[in-house]
């Protein structure tokens, strides 16, 4: 079974390439079967795969075994988060596929099966980050996941704001993944090594005196190359201005699981890498992560609040929630490891939802507006319905994924934190509830313009001409993605299976198990309520939520401006630098 | 160990980002993401450097008969120049689409999405 893991990565590349070759011969139709013939079968594979991950297989691609103690081959490690996230990307690559079903205009002449060999391609690179056993080959899927993200996000070549979102994304991504480059250096300058478990030995072995200036220089350049994917605070810029003009099926992918495949990084490189006695203390790990966790949860969900494009509003939240994995993966417990994978599986499910649902709107009315669509959106009944649905999912109502996972890390974050978990889940599923009420009921008054925003009004339609009803994929792929949100935490077992794999693969090989409880339960209604209110309160009296003066030096910050989000890079690094610090110099 | 390198490829990465952070035009932004990228080169050929080592090429030298620079920070640097050559190239034509459909190519005059 082990020399089939290359296989998920290899398959959509090599239909990807076929695409692309035989493409402008073939009919649409047949491409886009094609695609949907390789993706799925790349999701079963990685499906049969995940249920055979106990124990861990590892696999030297090409019979390149270690000799002695040198290793050059390319390792791929198969265990259940690495095989939970690439199953995760190729699903949610086959429901943005299904999404797409004919949805673009006719492709320029000769270039049939261009976006479909660039989301297999994209679906590729993802797994091949999921599965990486070796540093350098994680930076490669890195970098390829990202370049075809930021062509997918520019496909719409016509469109002016497209290209430039995609051109933000490209420079601050690339700067992240060139950092990353440096720090993986650094530790093989240190090791001789590349394969991350040969990395994190070696470390302990030529530091038993604890990290030095160097562990500590490569573990900020690694991390900052990470959380720029993962768009952690502050180098979280480019997410809304990429989410926000990308095509909609690109966008499930992006927010879906490309934002949490940086937090899962973090977590791989932290677990394998660093976690060790010559490597950063767990204490400095959770400083710099919940620190930087909660400031993102809290950023994301103010900056949500405020936004009236529904794709930048999606988008934001999709920050907040990034933000509260990260707190829950850097409290550095297994229980809160498992909570986090539930939680990232509910919210993929919703999210993806959710943008679908954004897609409808602006293929039917050509407006991501929530001001101008007020009360337009009341003949799309079932795409509202999933829109409200979508947003309890988000805040946390049981028996949801989300719900489940957000209750099992709460519990394991513990005290003052759980306040951030309910406020960043309520705030993000509030904007959404209010969009909703608005759009789809009409209820309340039109809110006026405010100064300083994104209004997402006059968007290019992503289909021929605006649609005059919505297809049936558009509706059904949203749907099943719920009911999938829905099966994370309904399925019996399936919450404390998640959480055991988890376990097993990270450091202490614990056992944990994930169940409904009394609080979680509470937490989870305590959200959806006043999610609820929130909403309420904003749609009766708009003045009230309007964004207040102090908000607007935040909203400022975020200036479309590619300099200055680099400039925020740089600090970002610095401020992880100051707060990986302690540990170096106590050791 | 030369310190020299190490110093030339931090000060690489930073003026990149200087650059970027004060460009006034996408293509010189484009450029200084290069020289961001550069220094990864110099890193990885610096971490690979040995003293009196010669290129890794056994045809003409018996092996372990005298030392050689490390090969796989060579293959690395080739991988990367290959990924910065494909980000380079996209970027540029996403430049070149950014000229065509807003008229201008100074980020300071890019600023619809915001907020």
């Amino acid at each position: 079974m082990r020399h089939l893991l290359p296989l998920p990565v290899a398959l959509p590349l090599l239909g990807a390439a076929l695409l692309v070759a035989t493409g402008r011969r073939l009919p649409r139709i047949a491409v886009e079967i094609a695609g949907f013939v390789v993706s799925g079968g790349t999701a079963a594979l990685t499906l049969v795969l995940l249920l055979d991950s106990a124990p861990t297989m590892t696999e030297w691609v090409g019979a390149w075994p270690p000799a002695g103690r040198e290793s050059v081959g390319i390792l791929v490690v198969g265990d259940g988060p690495a095989l939970g996230m690439a199953t995760l990307a190729s699903l949610l690559t086959l429901a943005a596929l299904a999404y797409s079903w004919r949805y673009f205009d006719a492709p320029p002449h000769g270039h049939t099966g261009a976006f479909t060999a660039l989301m297999l391609v994209f679906q590729g690179a993802m797994c091949g980050f999921a599965l990486a056993g070796d540093l350098f080959n994680a930076f490669v899927f890195f970098e390829l996941m990202s370049v075809v993200a930021y062509a997918l996000t520019g496909y719409r070549i016509d469109e002016a704001k497209a290209v430039q979102g995609a051109l933000t994304f490209g420079i601050v991504n690339s700067l992240g993944a060139y950092a990353l480059l440096l720090g993986i250096a650094l530790l093989y300058a240190r090791t001789g090594e590349l394969a991350m478990a040969r990395i994190g030995h070696g470390l302990d072995a030529t530091g038993p005196g604890g990290p030095d200036a160097l562990v500590l220089a490569s573990f900020v350049l690694v991390l900052t190359g990470l959380l720029v994917k993962a768009a952690a605070v502050p180098f979280h810029f480019w997410l809304p201005d990429a989410h926000a003009v990308a095509p909609t099926p690109v966008c499930m992918l992006l927010s879906g699981v490309m934002v949490e495949l940086g937090a899962y990084g973090v977590w791989r490189v932290y677990g394998t890498v660093f976690a060790g006695p010559g490597g950063i203390p767990a204490a400095d790990l959770t400083r710099a992560l919940v620190a930087l966790g909660a400031l993102t949860a809290v950023t994301g969900a103010v900056m949500c609040w405020y936004q009236r494009h529904i794709k930048r509003l999606l988008a934001y939240s999709t920050v907040a929630h990034t933000g509260l994995f990260l707190v829950g993966l850097g409290v550095l417990t297994p229980e809160a490891d498992g909570g986090v994978a539930l939680y990232l599986l509910g919210h993929a499910g919703v999210k993806a939802a959710l943008f679908a649902c954004a897609g409808a709107l602006l293929d039917r009315f050509g407006s991501v507006d929530e001001h101008s669509l007020h009360g337009r959106g009341r003949p799309l009944r079932a795409t509202g319905v999933m829109c409200a649905v979508g947003a309890l999912g988000l805040a946390g109502l049981p028996p949801f994924g989300t719900a489940l996972g957000k209750a099992v890390t709460e519990e394991a974050v513990g005290g003052p934190l759980t306040v951030v978990y309910v406020a960043a889940s309520a705030i993000t599923a509030g904007a959404v509830l209010r969009v909703t009420a608005r759009v789809f009921l009409g209820l309340g008054p039109r809110p006026r313009d405010a100064e300083y925003e994104t209004s997402g009004s006059d968007e290019e339609p992503e289909t021929t001409g605006l649609l005059s009803r919505i297809p049936d994929t558009m509706t059904t792929v949203p749907a099943v993605l719920l009911a999938a949100a829905l099966a994370v935490g309904v399925v019996p077992g399936f919450g404390t299976l998640v959480a055991r794999s988890v376990a097993r693969a990270g450091p202490g090989g614990a056992h944990a198990a994930a169940h409904w409880t009394a609080h979680g339960v509470l937490l989870g209604v305590a959200s959806a309520v006043l999610a609820v209110a929130l909403a309420g309160l904003a749609v009766i009296r708009p003045d009230w939520t309007s964004a207040p003066g102090w908000a607007a030096p935040l909203r400022r910050l975020q200036s479309g401006h590619v300099g200055d989000y680099v400039a925020w890079l740089l600090v970002g690094t610095t401020v992880l630098g100051a707060l990986a610090l302690p540990g170096v110099l106590g050791s | 160990m030369h310190v020299l390198p190490y110093l030339v490829a931090a000060y690489l990465f930073l003026t990149g980002c200087y650059g970027l952070a004060t460009s006034r035009n996408l293509i010189h932004a484009v450029g200084c993401l290069a020289v961001c990228q550069s220094a990864t080169y110099v890193l990885l050929l610096a971490v690979g450097y040995r003293d009196g080592g010669t290129a890794p090429v056994f045809s003409d030298i018996r092996p372990g008969s005298r030392p050689v620079v490390d090969p796989v920070v060579q293959a690395l640097t080739l991988t990367d120049i290959v990924v910065g050559a494909t980000v380079t190239a996209l970027l540029l034509a996403l430049v070149l689409q950014i000229a065509k459909r807003h008229g201008t190519v100074d980020p300071d005059e890019l600023r619809e999405l915001r907020g």
